[in-house]
């Protein structure tokens, strides 16, 4: 980089590798370490390491009163942490998958989202919850749904789904200083991604989304598992000499505008690609706040990439047909930059 | 100590009897009222009314300590009067206004004190069960001496997460006092139309909980049973559960016929009204004579006049505030 007018750091940060699953589990110690009042509760989470191994290690660290093993009730374990939030600790309940939260959806809308409102201000419940979410490894139909969208039509909640080792990292500790409900959305398909973490990393900032990639002529926006696959397709699409910017929206309730239709304003074109249903769904409303907010900025009609209007199906084909794809965002972008 | 009313070997204590005749009427003359301002649409939404069931709320809160947490239902005017939350602010809060224990957010069905550890207030049957469950892990956790005592109905009895907490509080043997007000009809659902086993001391029984009825139209029996299994959670005894059989003389709701039990069956349980038991025996001892209740009663209709004149003076909370406590307010960096 001789001769390079980039401003660089003095000295890059040392950075290590790690995995998704890592980092989340570097973040529950952290937070075991730092407050007495944080313990962990879910099913499995305990002997067996977490049901995809994020918690492993932690219960002959922390022990079982704080790594606590529940029955199969998420309906009684949620609720349970919402009572123990209200009488001073700061919970952190994984349910495994979000198909299982449905279970518990009583509990998390009528309660948890509802109590601070319902009380006139009186009952905060710090409860922050992580949930598996997503499909992509053949588990068909009750594991493999995307429903973040639902948890981010509630107001209450605030909804995050983290996509990069440094959000796994960071964004539980500031989850956990929030007064209020927090839902966590940790996609299946990222627990094995690895990516490069500061040494010193630590909490971040739970309140914007981030541009991924910066790019001229498209919007691509995004969050959790289709991050990775937004990138790849800003990839491709640069070798055909389109420049797609990368927006991971990081939190999903509430939503950065701000971030979004600056974004737009630039790029004057935008696709979003959310696993989840394509009807009534997370795209449809960053479509719309697009429309609503920055509608003269726009080129060219707003398109999504969704999963197919069906229940993830078990086939390998099937369930890839079903998903968003890295063609399907490039064929979307090329077409609303008119290069199809 | 008596054990119940029916005891007549010992002397009620007058003082003591006495209280718990005023927290009756109390509760009573108060729904009276709600029900003539419901008619009068002062009030709105649904009202759930406790008539009957009075020996309920006033013979287990008092066992509680001020830091013990109490979590009710939808029909919930007396446990919340009973724990303390002023009549002022229910009455307020049943009108919509600023003043209300919830700030008009709430409604008849959601009353909360926070100060009180009154944690409502819950309208979806059994959802407050597992509330219930975690203040106590909470205690749990944090080493405290503190029981959460839990009402709900026998409709609760049916539902999942009836199950899924006792199961729970057994398991982590939690300081739990789980109260099961059975009125003998889930809205209008008979006990005996819902459940396979309508014996509810069994259900908890079978999770290894210490679980007995007593008769909750006997104000003295509800007491001596709620010491004791109060006491017994306390001391670390895990969980305990109390069925108190009782029943709503009035309809479920503001807008029920009653098609689904006979006005002989409603007579029948009225000679057995908490309140007239209560004032029978305390006459029958000569500890109480018609100038005294008189004075009772006089007393509680000053006090439900305040409430009144509190409720309607007070501000409405504005429409401005609309969108306040759904996060919590944060001071301004």
């Amino acid at each position: 980089m001789t001769g390079s007018t980039v401003e660089q750091p003095a000295a890059a940060a040392p950075t290590r590798t790690v995995t998704y699953r890592e980092a989340l589990r570097e973040a529950l110690r952290e937070a075991l370490q730092r407050d007495d009042r944080v313990f962990l509760m879910g099913e499995d989470v305990g002997r067996y390491g977490g049901c995809f191994g994020v918690s492993l290690g932690l219960l002959e660290e922390f022990g079982p009163e704080r790594v606590r093993d529940t029955p199969l009730s998420e309906l009684a374990f949620v609720g349970a942490g919402i009572g123990a939030a209200l009488g001073g600790m700061r919970p952190v309940v994984e349910v495994m998958t979000v198909n299982f939260s449905l279970l518990a959806m009583d509990q998390i809308l009528n309660n948890a989202a509802t109590l601070l409102h319902m009380s006139g201000g009186q009952l905060p419940v710090p409860l922050v919850l992580r949930m598996t979410t997503g499909a992509g490894r053949q588990l068909a139909a009750q594991h493999s749904h995307s429903l973040e969208g639902w948890y981010a039509h509630i107001p209450g909640l605030r909804v995050l789904a983290p996509a990069t080792v440094e959000d796994a990292r960071g964004m539980l500790w500031t989850a956990l200083e929030d007064p209020d409900p927090v839902v966590i959305f940790e996609h299946g398909g990222l627990y094995n991604t690895a990516g490069e973490l500061d040494e010193d990393a630590g909490p971040v900032d739970i309140q914007h989304a981030a541009v991924r990639r910066p790019g001229r002529d498209v919007t691509l926006v995004t969050y959790g598992g289709s991050l990775p696959k937004a990138l790849e397709a800003a990839a491709a699409l640069a070798a055909d000499g389109i420049s797609a910017e990368v927006v991971d929206l990081r939190s999903l309730r509430p939503l950065d505008d701000e971030t979004i239709c600056a974004s737009v304003a630039r790029t004057h074109r935008v696709v979003v690609v959310d696993e989840g249903w394509r009807s009534v769904g997370l795209s449809a409303e960053v479509s719309a706040r697009v429309c609503e907010q920055v509608f003269y900025e726009l080129d060219a009609p707003v398109r999504r990439v969704c999963s197919a209007e069906v229940p993830i199906p078990y086939a390998k084909q099937l369930e890839e047909a079903a998903l968003p794809q890295v063609a399907d965002v490039v064929a979307a972008a090329r077409e609303v930059v008119g290069s199809a | 100590m008596n054990a119940s009313l029916t005891d007549t070997e010992h002397a009620l204590d007058r003082d003591h009897a006495t209280a718990l005749l005023r927290s009756m009427l109390r509760v009573r003359r108060f729904e009276e009222k709600c029900a003539e301002l419901y008619s009068a649409t002062q009030i709105r939404g649904f009202l759930h009314l406790y008539v009957g069931e009075e020996a309920v709320s006033t013979g287990v809160i008092p066992q509680l300590r001020p830091d013990d947490a109490v979590v009710a239902t939808y029909r919930e005017h007396g446990q919340a009067l009973v724990r303390g939350v002023p009549m002022d602010a229910v009455m307020a809060e049943m009108y919509g206004k600023a003043t209300g224990c919830s700030s008009g957010r709430g409604g008849s069905m959601h009353l909360f004190d926070l100060s009180r550890r009154f944690y409502g207030g819950n309208a979806i049957v059994a959802g407050g069960l597992p509330i219930a469950v975690g203040l106590a892990l909470a205690d749990l956790l944090q080493g405290r001496d503190r029981v959460t005592a839990c009402f709900f109905g026998d409709g609760a009895v049916a539902e999942g997460a009836f199950h899924e907490c006792m199961n729970l509080a057994a398991l982590w043997q939690l300081p739990v006092l789980f109260v099961c007000e059975n009125n003998l009809y889930a809205m209008g659902t008979a006990v005996h139309r819902a459940l396979s086993q309508p014996h509810m001391a069994l259900r908890a029984a079978s999770y290894e909980m210490a679980a007995w009825s007593a008769d909750g139209m006997d104000v003295v029996a509800v007491e001596a049973a709620a010491r004791q299994a109060v006491d017994a959670v306390r001391s670390g005894g895990g969980p305990h559960f109390l069925e108190l059989q009782t029943y709503r003389f009035r309809a479920h709701s503001m807008y029920d016929a009653e098609r689904y039990r006979t006005k002989e069956e409603v007579a029948q349980w009225r000679l057995r009204d908490p309140i007239d038991q209560l004032v029978a025996r305390l006459r029958h001892d000569g500890q109480l004579d018609d100038t005294e209740l008189a004075s009772y009663e006089a007393a509680v209709a000053d006090e439900i006049a305040a409430a009144i004149r509190f409720a309607e003076d007070s501000p409405a909370e504005p429409v401005a505030d609309l969108l306040r406590h759904v996060h919590t307010e944060r001071e301004a960096s």
